[in-house]
């Protein structure tokens, strides 16, 4: 009897993996089959409005681009000033509310940023967007850094103090050094994680069917367009759409995949 | 310069912290003119954007008020009443009203769906991936739930909508936008979340109080119920409730299948609304009060998962540590 219930819920527990898996499969072939239909090199080259994906893919890129030229610096130093500066409860503090933001709801924070950007501003824009995203992605550094830094032995930093080297050359020159890898996989997931965003564009950046590089102006982007075209009784619009998921969702997997493989090398 | 540095640094650090007010600050300002409006009875009224007549007589406001969206419910049952109240606007003057129960019960209902939906199925993969699957293929399938856990929600949505709503509405009958394919979406896309972080969290268990099991004589079964469980059962509870944190607020898997319209189900194949999906699709149009009643609908969603990730991070996940 014992052994009978030990087998059933083995089985169980095998056929919940094959479910996941199941799902992973499904879906990703669904993708291949509907996005490869569709693709053809010369979405690369034409603009949405002239049945391309280029100004889309771009625009998308330079969004993700500009957040984490804005998101990982203040990311990297707010988790430096967490595990090397902070004393006391502070430092304990900023920890766990960046841990909520890092849950807080994308939908939410497009409506902060439509708020405190788009209004007083006049109408969306790229530096909305990019905005929004950077939002997202401070409390994803923050936390990997302060992972990171904290697994860095502390004799490394006291050497550095024993050589007498200031506080903040030990950080830069060794601390940050040694926890390069793991920063770095840390922020290529996070790039990851926003360039996949819709929701914190839908009311800032919007999208555009045409090139643009004006970050003042509506800005194009590809999940925002993907959500528009998939909703759209057009056969074709739909097939575009596909083959925007396609490409969206290589790229992020692709990047994801690096991101582990760096990891993997340094265990 | 080693001033400067940590200035800097102390700087970044407090900017989250202004953030997160300044989120709650800006939602509750925004939202201001539907709360002086609505009161607290924006939660319990199921009317969006309805055009009520306005009882002249300034002395009775406060009865007539609460009359009226009784009758406002009543009208509700048939749809097209709209239009026809529309028609009808010149005879006497109507202000419009907005009320938040259909997208909070749309929030708290599809998130319901997809815990039941995927709580099971999470549970085994944690189980499978932390002490059924050897070493390497634990790995591999690992990576390919985290693979999973990385797909755009985007993506979840348009599968969702076209491959997987028609199976499920041809299984349990009704539309193939509804409360029901909305939950399940959401389920399979917290899924992989929900199952890493208990796959994390068993892994605490020493391997000593499992090896002692073991050497005992107790089966696999035996091992994970018994010592596995109680063990890490405080990580896994937060666990669940972090995944049910992120379901709150996901937009984009359940925009695609929710149905979006402010109509109270019945069923559970009915289509219907949730907060992040009202905001999604009526911010653009929205202006006056209905863009105030969205910032209100979504300071609520605000407070709700800042407090269930809060108990989630604080209560659970630090005592489980």
């Amino acid at each position: 009897m014992r052994l009978l219930v030990n087998k059933i819920f083995l089985a169980l527990s095998v056929l919940s993996a094959l479910i996941g898996l199941a799902f992973l499969a499904w879906i990703l072939t669904t993708l291949f089959i509907k996005g490869l239909g569709s693709f053809h090199f010369a979405l690369f080259l034409n603009d949405l409005i002239d049945g391309g994906l280029r100004n889309l893919i771009i625009g998308q890129m330079i969004l993700a681009g500009l957040a984490s030229i804005i998101g990982i610096p203040l990311g990297m130093a707010a988790g430096i000033y967490i595990q090397e500066y902070g004393r006391g409860r502070y430092a304990e503090v900023i920890r766990d509310l960046s841990d909520i933001m890092m849950s807080a709801p994308s939908i939410v924070i497009g409506a902060f940023v439509y708020a405190v950007v788009v209004v007083p501003t006049g109408g969306t824009s790229g530096f909305a967007g990019a905005i929004a995203l950077a939002i997202m992605m401070i409390p994803v550094v923050i936390n990997t850094t302060d992972n990171m830094l904290s697994l860095v032995p502390r004799e490394l930093r006291e050497a550095g103090i024993a050589l007498g080297a200031s506080k903040y050359k030990v950080i830069i020159d060794i601390v940050i050094k040694a926890a390069k890898v793991g920063i770095m996989t840390g922020v290529l997931l996070a790039f990851a994680r926003i360039i996949g965003e819709t929701a914190p564009l839908l009311f800032t950046s919007e999208t555009s069917n045409y090139f643009s590089l004006d970050l003042t102006e509506s800005f194009p982007s590809l999940t925002v367009s993907i959500y528009d075209l998939a909703n759209e009784p057009e056969e074709s619009s739909r097939d575009l759409a596909w083959a925007a998921s396609f490409i969206l969702t290589v790229l992020v997997l692709v990047i994801n995949l690096i991101g582990r493989f760096i990891t993997r090398n340094k265990d | 310069m080693e001033k400067i540095f940590q200035k800097l640094a102390l700087s970044s650090a407090s900017l989250v912290f202004v953030l997160l007010v300044g989120i709650f600050i800006t939602l509750y300002t925004a939202a201001k003119p539907a709360i002086d409006e609505f009161g607290f009875n924006f939660i319990i009224n199921p009317n969006w954007n309805k055009e009520v007549p306005v009882v002249t007589t300034p002395v009775a406001t406060v009865t007539s008020s609460a009359k009226v969206s009784d009758d406002a419910i009543i009208a509700d049952e048939d749809n097209e009443d709209d239009d026809m109240m529309l028609d009808d606007e010149d005879e006497t003057s109507t202000k419009t009203i907005y009320g938040g129960l259909v997208p909070i019960v749309g929030t708290l209902l599809t998130t319901l769906i997809a815990l039941v939906f995927s709580l099971p199925i999470a549970m085994g993969i944690a189980v499978f991936l932390a002490e059924i699957a050897p070493k390497n293929i634990s790995n591999i399938v690992g990576i390919a739930i985290e693979l999973l856990a990385a797909i755009p929600s985007i993506i979840f949505g348009m599968w969702g909508l076209y491959y997987f709503a028609p199976i499920i509405a041809d299984m349990f009958g009704g539309y193939q936008v509804s409360l029901l394919t909305a939950g399940l979406v959401l389920g399979v896309m917290i899924l992989p979340f929900m199952a890493a972080i208990t796959r994390d969290s068993m892994n605490t268990t020493p391997a000593v109080l499992k090896e002692s099991a073991y050497a005992l004589g107790a089966t696999k079964f035996e091992v994970i119920k018994d010592i596995i469980f109680p063990y890490s059962k405080t990580g896994i509870i937060g666990s669940i409730i972090l995944a049910l944190g992120r379901a709150l607020g996901e937009t984009m898997a359940v925009a695609f299948l929710i149905g979006s319209i402010f109509v109270l189900p019945e069923k559970i194949t009915d289509p219907t609304i949730s907060i992040p999906v009202a905001m999604a699709n009526n911010f653009g149009e929205a202006s006056g009060l209905g863009e105030s009643a969205l910032f209100y609908l979504a300071l609520i969603l605000f407070i709700i998962s800042f407090a269930v990730i809060s108990i989630a991070k604080f209560y659970f996940l630090k005592k489980a540590k």
